[in-house]
């Protein structure tokens, strides 16, 4: 790999003096009476909780009922709550149908707004200076780096989230799947897949009933 | 105008993306939790927070973690607004 280009590559970060940081932020905000632990502690626990299981159930509905699908992409945050899904207090997102013509991928350009009440934290790519450039100049090499090759007829729409709408993509349901429960629906649906860099799981039923593994 | 160091839209590159997935660690969760803890709290706005990151200097910006960006506006922020004092984070951390 070449050195030319090491600003683009994120570190984690200094970890020990990093590490050290935010708690001595922490410690100097509690003692001022600016953020008391009880309110840091809400926080922390709705970050750790969030995960793509909260997207992938949105998406596994709105495969099975058009009417569903039609209120995620509107407003998927009245969708979410439609299924018991508390999403706090987030920003306006709206659902994105890839169909067989248009395929959509999301970017944050300016920075890493997220559905992060729908997916969780996003991933380290998603906030990477390459990713953040190149989806925008390149958007069927980046698909294709992720290993999605789309025909040339399908038109690819690229959507930048801002700090106001975010997106969740709503994949394409797989062939083979018309028998599958909501439950199994579900779990074919990664988070990639809601960012629009992966296309869903193809159906195992065989290998799900015999696999110890739970694949990639 | 000049282009901000945060846009980066079709900036040219032609780096790799790393895909290593990276669980958050203890450090960057609690940086995330203090930054939306500040603005449940109405101290820092979400934009006053994205306008803190944006005015990091450019090499500084490109050379940060993505939660030491985070980190450098909720500072920024808070010693603006007198909660904080010039370096007082780094006096605690005795460096």
């Amino acid at each position: 790999m070449s050195h030319d280009h090491d600003h683009d590559h994120e570190p984690v970060g200094n970890e020990p003096e990093a590490a050290m940081r935010p708690r001595a932020l922490e410690e100097l905000l509690v003692e001022k009476g600016v953020l008391d632990r009880e309110r840091i502690r809400a926080r922390i626990d709705w970050l750790v909780s969030r995960t793509p299981a909260n997207g992938a159930r949105l998406v596994a509905r709105a495969w099975v009922d058009p009417d569903f699908k039609h209120r995620l992409a509107e407003d998927a945050r009245a969708a979410a709550d439609e299924l018991g899904l508390d999403v706090g207090p987030s920003p306006v997102t709206l659902g994105l149908e890839n169909t067989e013509s248009v395929h959509h991928l999301v970017v944050c350009t300016l920075c890493s707004c997220y559905p992060k009440a729908l997916l969780g934290p996003p991933p380290e790519w998603y906030k990477s200076l390459p990713y953040r450039s190149r989806t925008v100049s390149d958007p069927r090499g980046v698909l294709r780096e992720f290993g999605v090759e789309l025909d040339d007829g399908v038109e690819v729409r690229v959507v930048d989230s801002t700090a106001e709408i975010r997106y969740l993509v709503i994949p394409r349901r797989p062939p083979g799947t018309e028998g599958l429960t909501e439950d199994e629906l579900a779990a074919l649906v990664t988070r990639d897949s809601m960012i629009g860099v992966a296309v869903p799981r193809a159906p195992e039923r065989e290998l799900a009933q015999s696999s110890t593994s739970g694949g990639g | 105008m000049t282009r901000g160091v945060h846009d980066r839209g079709g900036v040219p590159t032609d780096a790799p993306i790393d895909r290593t997935e990276h669980e958050l660690a203890g450090w960057e969760v609690l940086t995330d939790a203090l930054a939306n803890a500040l603005e449940d709290a109405g101290v820092v706005n979400v934009d006053e927070f994205r306008r803190g990151i944006e005015s990091m200097p450019p090499d500084e910006y490109e050379r940060a973690a993505y939660y030491e960006r985070w980190l450098f506006s909720i500072e920024t922020n808070l010693v603006e607004k007198g909660i904080l004092r010039a370096g007082e984070v780094d006096a605690r951390l005795g460096t």
